[in-house]
């Protein structure tokens, strides 16, 4: 029996307040997601449950009860208040999925500070762009990601303290350094801050097709978003083991790889480790994991991988599956169905709505290669993009637009309201999206409105990467764009003019291609990059990417009556 | 000494790896270790493509066959004569 049940009695009877009387909230009292999440699953008698059990790439485990989130999340609190933290300054979390990320997020949380949480593997300069522009105070890490941060440090005078997790002793501490080993401090009472349910909590970073990342401000009163959509679409029961293989440097990792489970009292998996097939089935089968929640780009390798190695592990257990990041290909769907008896069910949301917001519901038929319907207390439309005004009937492709109010919903874009305001038309946030509706309400996705490139389920901005690229000595003038990738749907592809004395070669393309790695992320690396003599451009001067990327998707390029050089 | 194997882990610690890192060997988990992620990968099988002048087919350039300086010099191997 799904938590779910009909969709149309839902959608009838539907109101935020079930989530909030379910998690005991009444308007205007506190809300902190730092306590929901462990103090009060202990207060509801279930503080030996396990909440987490987590597993590295030699094999070391570690198990943390609710009592132990709870004890270790109070010791990070306590710290951070010692070290001199406020409400509402930024505490950057830059760490591989170590129990430290997990916990430590609850931790900065309960100081009433905003949780920056940060991919790991982020370049300097990405790291730096985005520590510059919340302004943030500290940053939790490890050893292995420090020396990024001393790199950058000097440029940042208000990054007052970089808190390592797993000081060895071997080399000296450097200026603003401290140590803090999580557990060896736990805390049982510490007076958790009184936040309301607009005080902020966790600001995500996000890439736009021009300028530089935005930080997306989300408020303590998402958990009511969260918790509900982790219940219904995920299917979380008492008894469930939970495996979400997003990295909390990205929101999928915090809403429902921190928030959601944690604040239902479920038991949870972290795996950090880089991706094997075999070493997922076998993370699966050893941990009897029952609800799985992983992205298009894991399955398609997956798939890769091939059929008879599932045969090998026992993966019974699993109950309910789901996906995000991409759309999912319904080849996915229906392999799902064949090889583990189930299908992944899509889910579509992004970093700005915080929580889902259409899906395949449990429970319910789902449409292969479809998105879903929306979630209840969830109005979507597809709009015309030129009146930004619904379409009246199905089938017509147009912009996801979402009328604003959910509890969850982006408060705005940090030190950026213009953007913030850029995002909303007639009264509908703009997901940038496109899509259309079939005659039973199901969306079907179609495609970005803009040139964000979404490879593996991330966005990388053309901007950034083309910005990024003209730091190289060699390079004179760059476009970004996406191509066609078979397991991470698109990949970033560059086409590069050089300066004179330099010379196209396969050399100078790695060479490139790593300054980026290095400069940016991994993600933001040139999968390809093509030397050529001259970029499209307009009369004006303007680079036509369009141009481009119709080429790498062998679509028609359309009016090239501006190009320069027709 | 094994040639092929030393440049490829001194490629490793010279392009993936941060200066305060843990020493590695020939056998340090490189994909499931977190060293080299799925994205990264592809420039490492550039570095090696470049290199020997070879050609590593897509459907051999898997995380397992990429996991250790051990596996990426016994697959470079099937393609050349180092």
């Amino acid at each position: 029996m799904t938590h779910f049940g009909n969709y149309e009695d839902r959608v009838k009877n539907f109101s935020w307040a079930i989530s909030e009387e379910e998690l005991g909230y009444k308007p205007g009292q506190v809300i902190n997601i730092g306590w929901y999440c462990s103090d009060r699953i202990c207060q509801m008698g279930k503080a030996d449950r396990v909440a987490l059990i987590w597993e590295g790439f030699t094999g070391e485990r570690k198990v943390f009860t609710y009592n132990d989130i709870r004890l270790y999340s109070n010791g990070f609190a306590r710290f951070l208040t010692d070290l001199g933290i406020k409400a509402e300054e930024r505490v950057c979390l830059f760490m591989d999925r170590l129990p430290e990320l997990y916990i430590g997020f609850l931790g900065v949380l309960k100081t009433g500070a905003i949780v920056q949480p940060l991919f790991s593997a982020f370049g300097e300069e990405s790291l730096f762009v985005r520590l510059e522009n919340a302004g943030t105070s500290a940053i939790i890490t490890q050893r292995k990601h420090v020396s990024k941060v001393r790199k950058i440090r000097e440029k940042l005078p208000h990054l007052r303290h970089i808190i390592i997790v797993d000081y060895d002793g071997k080399s000296p501490l450097q200026e603003r350094e401290v140590a803090f080993s999580m557990e060896n401090n736990p805390v049982d009472h510490y007076d958790i801050y009184p936040t309301q349910a607009e005080s902020p909590s966790v600001l995500h970073y996000t890439s736009g097709t021009t300028g530089m990342p935005k930080g997306v401000k989300h408020v303590h009163y998402s958990l009511i978003s969260q918790y509900i959509t982790a219940k219904w679409v995920l299917d979380l029961h008492d008894d469930d083991i939970y495996w979400c293989t997003a990295d909390p440097g990205w929101v999928t990792g915090t809403s429902y790889g921190i928030i959601g489970p944690f604040s239902l009292g479920v038991t949870q998996c972290v795996l950090d480790s880089g991706f094997s097939a075999e070493a997922w089935y076998r993370f699966i089968e050893k941990n009897r994991v029952t609800v799985w929640y992983t992205a298009p780009t894991a399955i398609r390798s997956l798939m890769k991988a091939g059929d008879e190695i599932i045969k090998k592990y026992d993966l019974s257990s699993l109950r309910h599956l789901a996906s995000v990041g991409e759309p999912l290909n319904p080849e996915a769907v229906n392999w799902s169905v064949r090889v583990f008896g189930k299908p992944f069910h899509d889910t579509y949301w992004q970093t700005e709505t915080g929580c889902i917001v259409i899906t395949n519901f449990p429970g319910m038929p789902v449409k292969p290669g479809s998105m879903g319907r929306p979630f209840p207390g969830i109005t979507a439309v597809i709009l015309d993009p030129n009146k930004h005004e619904p379409y009246p009937e199905p089938g017509r492709i147009g912009l996801i637009g979402l009328k604003p109010g959910w509890p969850s919903m982006m408060r705005t874009y940090w030190n950026n309201e213009e953007a913030y305001k850029n995002k909303f038309r007639n009264g509908w946030y703009l997901t940038g999206d496109r899509a259309r509706m079939d005659k039973d309400g199901y969306f079907w996705f179609v495609g970005r409105d803009d040139d964000v490139i979404n490879t593996g389920g991330h966005l990388v901005s053309p901007f950034e990467v083309e910005s990024a690229l003209l730091e190289h000595p060699a390079v004179a003038e760059s476009a970004v764009v996406s191509k066609p990738d078979p397991i991470n749907m698109e990949v970033v592809k560059a086409y590069v003019t050089l300066k004179p004395g330099f010379t196209p070669s396969k050399d100078l393309e790695l060479d490139i291609m790593n300054f980026i790695r290095k400069k940016l992320s991994p993600l933001a690396m040139p999968q390809e990059i093509e030397f050529i003599d001259a970029l499209p451009k307009t009369r004006s001067g303007k680079i036509m990417r369009r141009i481009l990327h119709a080429r790498e998707w062998g679509e028609e390029i359309g009016d090239t009556s501006t190009l320069e050089n027709e | 000494m094994d040639e092929l194997k030393e440049i490829i882990k001194n490629y490793v610690i010279n392009e993936y790896l941060e200066p305060d890192s843990d020493p590695i060997d020939y056998d340090t988990p490189l994909i499931s270790g977190g060293i080299v992620d799925s994205f990264s990968m592809v420039s490492l099988k550039r570095f090696l493509e470049n290199k020997y002048n070879i050609q590593i087919p897509d459907d051999q350039a898997t995380p397992e066959a990429f996991d250790s300086v051990n596996k990426i010099a016994e697959l470079v191997r099937k393609f050349v004569k180092v």
